[in-house]
């Protein structure tokens, strides 16, 4: 086995991606405390400018800054990622990481819901729940944060597994360490490389999932901005105002592809023989 | 990309070839003055949605109505393009003195598509079908007053009612009271068979409805041989079918910001009408703090209409100042009873205990008007201090929560049935509206068949609601239609749920 | 084997079961009356009751799972409560839209991932692997909604080679209904592509580095010839395997492109179904997709186990 990637690509890789992921949270930040306009201010008559001066990409179908709007739209976008990550390591992990210490009917119930929730799509379940519960962020947080869970279980479980099987946990055993602490002290230090890179992974799928659902209307909610939304009403505009569809769309792909750029590049450091299977 | 290329020069050069031989084949038939446009028999209609299923006399969805009144369906009593009541299935009718007795003459040679004829039994047996205790009608309430249907002979139906009903003949031409056969009637949701001048021809899932030309058609024939209604519900999609000329007309057209390219261009016709659709701020007048007249005059203070029309319509939109729609006999202009005053919003807040606003949610259904008026209406809250929360819910949601639970602050919603001023009057109509003052006037109406007084209480009505502020009143929902410049006969305004082709013709 | 085969098939009832029945506690938790929903504003309380007991839907819940849960067993997905049509014609109806699609767009991303992993392979580490990690890097990024959009603005709006949206029906004839298709395959298909053409070039290098590749090549076989030859075969199994397991994502992904291009496939009814709240829909898709998709990771998985025991061997 060799390293494909070569070594001098990996730190341009892992910059590059940091450079997209650091920008959009400057953006991210800096839309707290200013914007061009308020992202939420209606001017009618100002409607679907082209970019000038005075708006820089232009205004969208109310009149809206879509400079403000794309601004404010980061912060909601990483907002709702952050939020849908952090519910799937905070059940995904322990549960992984149970599994792969209870071996068999633990295992196995674990894999089972596992497969449960990988039969509904993310997307597909984040549809009926926000039909049960409504749309709105937080409903389309716990739709992206279980399936989340599910991808963070499957993964931890597999890397336990594997530090299981090696000598110093055998050893640790055979010194009467129970199964708790062993998990604690050896094997969790040990699957936190993968974690990190799925955590990456799973973020930017975070991220166009909440676009994708926003843009059929179920994710964030006006007046505040979201990146999909934007994109669901500059479709309408498609033939007015077709700047409208690039930016919103162009803002997703960015930030996506700092994403994977820096969480290949975290994968190929930390775990120079990793497999890159492509998937998620 | 190559490759599509070359496919696509190689179709247009087929085409080109396969043009000559057609020109020949219609210049032999058609006559040295045969042009373009002219010979074409077919029509392709574009509209937004698609209908769940073709029986107009088991569902609300006006997409139903939309494909088969007049067309497929006929009604006793037909209203025309103008909103005026013709006849149809009945040739003449004659009401008694009292109005409680409705005597209909039919049409002898009306026959359905599958042969059965369409007599006073065929008539008794719809009535009583969409009255009955198994009825599945949207509307049975049309039909609420009705205590018995009686076929004198073949032709002759004689329906006497319980109390007299003001708007029976007109209900009597909603597309909810289309005739149907007893042997058929089952079976229409999927293969619908009517009386009317085209006949069911097939249906394409999620893409088109096709009506064929039924020969043997007792009245005058139409124009057009072969119908198609096609559903497209993206704003960019129909802009671009229409370029295209897949579709021949777009009726209820909604990318209103396209319209001045269409208007500019002589290949299309774009034609703004009426529809009977009273676009609302619907409020809750039973919660706080909207139980004060204060706060909802506040309300309607605070919205600029204006804007709203411009926004939502592009300027394609008429403004209301209560539930009448400008272009019927009886309205009243109430319009300048609540200017845009944001500061007068205030002062009338603070006057009812908000100096600093209130917060409130405005719950949005999903189409496009709704949902565009819902953001813009929340900008123009805002500005007064009424804070309030968008919540877009899809229709089932809707219908169950604020229309049947009566569980919101505000919503935004367009009510499309005609002459519907009398929801209000209702007891349990979701805006929780309660005047007795109102229901004395409606029950007046009821009885009261002189035009003259008709219309006076319909002027009385306008004014209570509007006094009361029941609703934040906002616009008419306009008509558009965008048609090829060579086609006549299309309905410029929607008096009723339904696009009759029977008149329309290339020219 | 048999015994392995057999637990997965057990494993996919017990799940397809649990699906069901997450799906019809979901939809009875939801807000909305499917008999409201057709009768709308006007509808009078006992029209309501009408169409309620004509839809079956005064029985109680479990009444209602179980008989339908009944027909299942039968082979009888239900009747549709919107359209009055059993859901097995709906579904077949729609299969001939989103099938084609989901054929074509896997047709589109191996015909382009494979010759793309292989000019990777045999350049790597120069320009033109740079240009295929580069296209895979950014390819992965692009949300395939956006890439339709984008789509529809140049080959619709712009030139006019394809519809903005629709599906004329096969019956239209095979042309019509394919250049409805191409846009929305296509912007399935980037995404894919670029993740398959990722994995092929990993492949393609670690088949390489074996030991019969290398012998290959010691005994004067030429580069182009193991690549194509020795390589390429070897390295096929992890692209299938990518490949099956992508499809369960490329079925979501067909949900919200069929939604841009508003065409009548599977993923529109099973959005629209849940608008209309037309449980006995939104139960049969969810069941036939859940199966589809655990079917494809079972398959998946035994086509790993009885074509590479090498793990095994190895540990």
């Amino acid at each position: 086995m060799t390293r494909r990637i070569p070594v001098s690509a990996v730190p341009a890789a892992v910059w590059a991606g940091a450079a997209l992921v650091g920008l959009l949270l400057a953006v991210a930040l800096l839309s707290l405390v200013w914007t061009p306009y308020p992202a939420e201010q209606v001017r009618v008559v100002a409607r679907l400018r082209p970019p000038s001066a005075a708006h820089w990409l232009g205004t969208d179908h109310f009149g809206r800054d879509v400079a403000s709007m794309l601004m404010v739209g980061a912060r909601n976008s990483l907002a709702v990622a952050a939020a849908a990550v952090g519910l799937g390591l905070g059940l995904g992990v322990p549960l992984g990481l149970a599994a792969a210490a209870l071996g068999r009917w633990g295992d196995e119930l674990v894999a089972r819901l596992g497969d449960l929730v990988f039969a509904f799509p993310a997307v597909l379940s984040a549809i009926l729940l926000t039909a049960a519960l409504g749309a709105g962020a937080v409903n389309v947080v716990v739709a992206l944060g279980l399936f989340n869970a599910a991808v963070l279980a499957r993964v931890t479980r597999g890397a336990a597994l594997a530090v299981w099987r090696r000598e110093f946990v055998r050893a640790a055993l055979a010194l009467g360490r129970g199964p708790l602490s062993v998990t604690l002290v050896h094997v969790l230090p040990n699957t936190l490389g993968v974690v990190v890179v799925q955590t990456t992974v799973l973020f930017a799928v975070a991220i166009v999932n909440e676009a994708a659902l926003s843009y059929l209307g179920l994710g964030i909610q006006p007046p505040s901005p979201s990146w999909g939304k934007m994109l669901g009403d500059a479709q309408t505009h498609l033939f007015n105002a077709p700047l409208q569809a690039v930016f919103p769309g162009l803002a997703i792909a960015l930030s996506v592809l700092g994403l994977t750029l820096l969480g290949d590049g975290l994968r190929d450091w930390l775990d120079p023989r990793h497999r890159s299977s492509g998937l998620l | 990309m190559m490759q599509t290329r070359a496919r696509r020069l190689a179709v247009a050069a087929g085409m080109a070839l396969m043009a000559v031989p057609l020109m020949i084949a219609t210049g032999t038939t058609g006559g040295p003055t045969a042009a373009w446009g002219q010979g074409r028999s077919d029509l392709v209609i574009g509209m937004p949605l698609e209908p769940p299923h073709l029986d107009p006399t088991a569902g609300a969805a006006a997409a139903i109505k939309e494909v088969t009144y007049a067309n497929l369906f006929e009604t006793l009593v037909r209203i025309d393009a103008s909103g005026a009541m013709v006849p149809g299935l009945a040739q003449s009718w004659t009401v008694s003195a009292d109005g409680l007795s409705y005597r209909f003459a039919l049409r002898p040679g009306a026959r359905f598509h599958d042969g059965a004829p369409c007599d006073a039994a065929a008539v008794k047996f719809s009535l009583d079908r969409a009255r009955g205790a198994e009825s599945v009608n949207a509307q049975k309430g049309y039909f609420a007053a009705i205590a018995a249907v009686e076929t004198p002979d073949p032709h002759s139906v004689v329906v006497t009612l319980s109390r007299p009903d003001g708007l029976f003949l007109f209900h009597l031409g909603a597309g909810d009271a289309a005739i149907v056969s007893p042997a058929s009637a089952a079976g229409n949701k999927q293969k619908p068979v009517g009386t009317g001048p085209f006949k069911f021809d097939r249906w394409v899932a999620g893409d088109r409805v096709v009506l064929a030309r039924n020969p043997e058609y007792d009245g005058a024939k139409p124009a057009l041989e072969r119908v198609s209604f096609r559903f497209i519900s993206d704003a960019a999609a129909q802009i671009a079918a229409l370029k295209a000329g897949d579709v021949d007309a777009f009726l209820q057209f909604n990318a209103f910001e396209a319209l001045p390219e269409f208007r500019n261009d002589p290949k299309f016709t774009v034609t703004v009408g009426t529809t009977e659709g009273e676009t609302l701020l619907s409020i809750n007048n039973a919660r706080k703090p909207f139980d004060d007249v204060r706060v909802r005059r506040a309300l309607a203070h605070a919205i600029d209409r204006k804007t709203l029309i411009d926004g939502v319509l592009y300027g394609n939109g008429v403004a209301i100042g209560s539930h009448f729609p400008p272009h019927r006999d009886g309205y009243v202009d109430l319009t300048g009873l609540y200017p845009y005053d944001p500061a007068k919003a205030k002062a009338l807040l603070a006057e009812a205990g908000y100096p600093n606003g209130f917060d409130t949610t405005l719950r949005l259904p999903p189409p496009p008007y709704a949902r565009r008026s819902g953001e813009l209406i929340a900008a123009m809250l805002a500005e007064v201090g009424v804070r309030a929360a968008v919540e877009p819910v899809e229709w089932a949601a809707w219908l169950e929560k604020t229309f049947k639970g009566k569980d919101f602050d505000l919503t935004v919603i367009a009510h499309t049935e005609p002459l519907d001023i009398d929801v209000y009057a209702r007891d349990s109509y979701y805006f929780n509206y309660r005047n007795p003052a109102f229901v004395r006037l409606e029950e007046e109406l009821n009885r009261t068949q002189d035009a003259g007084r008709r219309k006076a209480l319909y002027g009385q009505q306008q004014r209570m609601l509007a006094e009361d502020a029941v609703n934040g009143f906002l616009f008419m929902l306009p008509f558009v239609t965008v048609q090829n410049a060579k086609l006549s006969g299309l309905w410029v305004n929607r008096p009723v749920q339904a696009n009759d082709l029977t008149g329309v013709a290339w020219k | 084997m048999l015994a392995f085969a057999l637990r997965r098939g057990l494993t996919l009832a017990l799940t397809a079961w649990l699906a069901s029945v997450v799906v019809f506690a979901a939809l009875e938790l939801v807000p909305g009356d499917p008999a409201l929903m057709m009768l709308g504003v006007n509808a009078q309380p006992d029209t309501l009751a009408a169409l309620r007991a004509q839809m079956g839907l005064d029985a109680p819940p479990l009444d209602r799972y179980l008989r339908w849960a009944g027909g299942l067993l039968r082979g009888d997905l239900g009747t549709s409560l919107t359209y009055a049509r059993p859901v097995a014609d709906l579904v077949a109806e729609r299969l001939v839209v989103t099938l084609p699609l989901a054929l074509l767009s896997l047709v589109m991303s191996t015909a382009a991932a494979i010759p793309l992993g292989l000019l990777a392979a045999a350049r790597r580490g120069r320009g033109g692997d740079w240009a295929v990690l580069g296209f895979a890097q950014i390819g992965v990024a692009l949300p395939s909604f956006w890439i339709a959009i984008l789509l529809i603005l140049v080959f619709s709006v712009g030139l006019g080679w394809f519809p903005a949206g629709g599906f004329p029906g096969w019956e239209a004839g095979v042309w019509p209904a394919l250049r409805a298709l191409i846009l929305p395959a296509l912007a399935l298909a980037i995404p894919e592509a670029a993740i398959l053409a990722r994995v092929t070039r990993t492949a393609l290098l670690d088949t390489l580095g074996e030991d019969h590749i290398r012998t290959a090549r010691a005994k004067g076989v030429g580069r182009a010839a193991v690549l194509l030859g020795h390589a390429l075969p070897n390295a096929l199994l992890p692209v299938a395997t990518v490949l099956g397991l992508q499809l369960s994502f490329l079925v979501a992904g067909a949900v919200v492109v069929e939604n841009v291009f508003t065409l009548p496939g599977l993923g529109r009814l099973l959005y629209q179904a849940i608008g209309q709240r037309d449980v006995i829909v939104v139960q049969g898709v969810v069941l036939l997709l859940a199966v589809f998709v655990v079917l494809v990771n079972a398959l998946v998985d035994i086509a790993c186990a009885a074509a590479d025991p090498r793990p095994r061997a190895l540990s």
